[in-house]
């Protein structure tokens, strides 16, 4: 008990000299106090593992006082003592935040098991404190990156939204980092201890995506052969983050409609309602009024949906973002693969500026972490970047719609990959879905 | 160290039946002990609420009792001890003090109700005057369980442990010493 320090509070000296004799017998600093003044002041001067406090005093009563340490450390770990009278006193005092309380004369062994709870109580709460302070550290959002004035505006708006619970709309082209700016809300939520759960909509096939969504009773279809949470119920007293949204079926939609209205999911095959508490964010890069208007997404999920929206701008509109964004990863993947590269070329500058950058972030991610792995110099040269740099007419400035350059970008990707999905979705910094669905709107062939 | 430690006898404790204990002690730790019979009325002390006798005020009395040549003074009494913020006690010492006092009540086994053993009981008294002179010399309770510095709430505690010093206490009993 080395090291731990110990404050008694009570006005009849036997009791003080015996508990402060006893506590130092066992290797406790101790302190003492005859009064609640005493005992404020010796607080003011510094902080206490452990006060033991007796409920009756002359002057300042036991339960006032707990009440004015907890002004001055609400951590304080206070244990009442009392006589046999004021039992009811002392549950009131635990009420108040006391962590126990002892009826005066106690066994020996009593107040030892007692102390040693509190102390483990204590350091479990440090414990806890601290890992939260590392958590906030390592999900804060000044992980990113963005210097333009577009990306300042959106982190104002994820601090604004965050100390909320509205239910928030991430939109934004894909590769534009829409999960990671619901991760930065959650994470700067009241909910940040608690799971934030992520569900691509669009990744997932209509029926599958139900029971991954609302859970399934053993049995409830051929191969459910265990029961199985779903993920609303799994992000329980946290945040559903459901991406691609605006590519689920009518069906679900209705589903999900009325999740969000009763804040209750049943398991398939299941007849029993479980109350779900969580924030919903939803992201999409879908066009989700004309889609409304088409009359393919529910105009009253959409209004449920649509409460915060946040814009998150392509990267072609933030150019001044491309090359902090650029050293990121440079710094990134120079740790992952134990490469001494530490900067680029202005050459290689000019060029990564000069891009479009249609797979937006994840795009400029991929093409950094390929010439990364090329890269054989200390600098990142032109050399080192994707070939089709080299390769083809700097596209900016000529008159040429954007889908235009997005559905050529795709054909020649394409044709680089021999036609595989996987790899060309990679390259481009999209998944696969998302390409499935560009090779459909542009009618590209494989 | 060449100032004796006296154990003193407090009214003729009933069934005190070892003449030897200071040379048992002394072969425990190497310290001189001396025991001497002292008369005491430990009415003045007695609780009549509680049915106990206050020890912190026995000790207080009995540090009068040291002689000249004392180093320290472990009284040992067979009446049932109390301070006012506990139930009952074993024994209670000045840390770093002059004077340590031990019960008898609670060591015997008659008192939970089982046959006289009068090796254990020996045993137990042993430890606890050892165990009370540890906190006089400075000694706090220690975490080895068959040291015997560990804190004793239950008899059963106070048979588990040795009557030694384990070799952290033996060393800051040696630095005391030197001191």
């Amino acid at each position: 008990m080395r090291g731990y320090k110990i404050l008694i509070v009570d006005d009849e000296l036997s009791v003080r000299r015996s508990l402060q004799e006893w506590f130092l017998e066992d290797g406790f600093e101790v302190e003492i106090a005859e009064s609640g003044e005493e005992a404020l002041e010796k607080m003011h001067r510094g902080p206490y593992d452990i006060i033991l406090l007796d409920i009756k005093m002359p002057g300042m009563d036991g339960i006032t006082l707990q009440r004015r340490i907890k002004e001055i450390d609400p951590q304080a770990i206070i244990i009442i003592m009392t006589a046999y009278a004021s039992v009811e006193t002392a549950v009131e005092a635990i009420k108040l935040g006391a962590f126990d309380y002892v009826t005066k004369p106690f066994d020996p062994d009593e107040l030892s098991n007692l102390v040693r709870n509190a102390l483990k109580q204590k350091d479990l709460t440090e414990e806890n404190l601290q890992l939260k302070e590392t958590i906030s550290e390592l999900t804060s959002h000044q992980n990113i990156i963005g210097e333009s004035p577009e990306m300042q505006r959106v982190f104002e708006l994820v601090n604004t939204v965050s100390a909320t619970d509205s239910t928030v709309l991430i939109r934004g082209e894909s590769g534009t980092g829409k999960e990671l700016i619901a991760r930065a809300i959650h994470f700067n939520s009241k909910r940040r201890y608690f799971p934030i759960v992520a569900v691509n909509c669009g990744a997932i096939p209509e029926n599958l995506l139900e029971s991954e969504l609302f859970g399934h009773e053993k049995g409830a279809f051929t191969g459910a052969q265990y029961r199985r949470k779903g993920k609303i119920a799994l992000s329980d007293r946290g945040t559903l983050f459901l991406d691609e949204i605006g590519d689920i079926s009518p069906k679900m939609q209705i589903d999900l409609l009325r999740v969000l209205e009763n804040k209750r999911v049943t398991p398939l095959g299941g007849n029993k309602e479980i109350e779900v508490d969580f924030r919903l964010i939803c992201a999409t890069n879908r066009n989700l009024e004309k889609l409304v208007e088409e009359e393919k997404f529910r105009e009253d999920l959409y209004y449920r949906i649509n409460v915060f929206t946040i814009f998150l701008p392509p990267l072609r509109e933030r150019r001044g973002d491309i090359l902090p964004l650029a050293r990121y990863f440079i710094k990134k993947f120079a740790r992952a693969m134990g490469k001494p590269v530490k900067k680029i070329s202005p050459q290689a500058e000019e060029l990564l500026l000069s891009y479009s950058w249609p797979g937006n972030v994840r795009e400029l991610e991929n093409a950094i972490e390929r010439a990364m792995v090329v890269g054989k110099k200390r600098e990142l040269s032109v050399e080192d970047l994707p070939f089709y740099f080299d390769k083809r007419p700097n596209m900016i400035g000529k008159k040429m719609a954007l889908a235009d350059i997005e559905k050529q970008h795709i054909e020649r990707v394409l044709a680089e990959t021999e036609g595989n999905i996987t790899r060309a979705a990679r390259l481009l910094g999209i998944d696969r879905v998302t390409l499935y669905n560009k090779l459909k709107k542009y009618g590209i062939q494989r | 160290m060449n100032r004796k430690i006296y154990l003193a006898l407090i009214n003729h404790p009933k069934d005190f039946l070892w003449p030897n204990l200071a040379n048992d002690l002394k072969k425990c730790v190497s310290l001189p002990f001396e025991p001497i019979n002292i008369s005491m009325d430990l009415e003045l002390y007695f609780s009549r609420e509680r049915g106990q006798y206050y020890s912190t005020l026995i000790l207080a009395n009995l540090l009068k009792f040291l002689p000249q040549d004392g180093e320290k003074i472990v009284g040992i009494t067979d009446v049932d001890i109390y301070i006012p913020i506990l139930t009952f006690l074993f024994g209670e010492a000045q840390l770093n003090g002059k004077g340590a006092l031990v019960s008898t009540f609670r060591l015997r086994n008659e008192f939970y109700g089982l046959p006289t053993d009068y090796q254990i009981y020996y045993e137990r008294l042993k430890k606890e005057i050892l165990h009370e002179l540890g906190h006089t010399f400075g000694l706090i309770h220690c975490r080895d369980f068959e040291c015997v510095m560990n804190s004793s709430t239950y008899v059963e505690d106070i048979d588990l442990k040795h009557s030694r010093f384990c070799s952290i206490c033996r060393k800051k009993l040696e630095l005391y010493h030197k001191k």
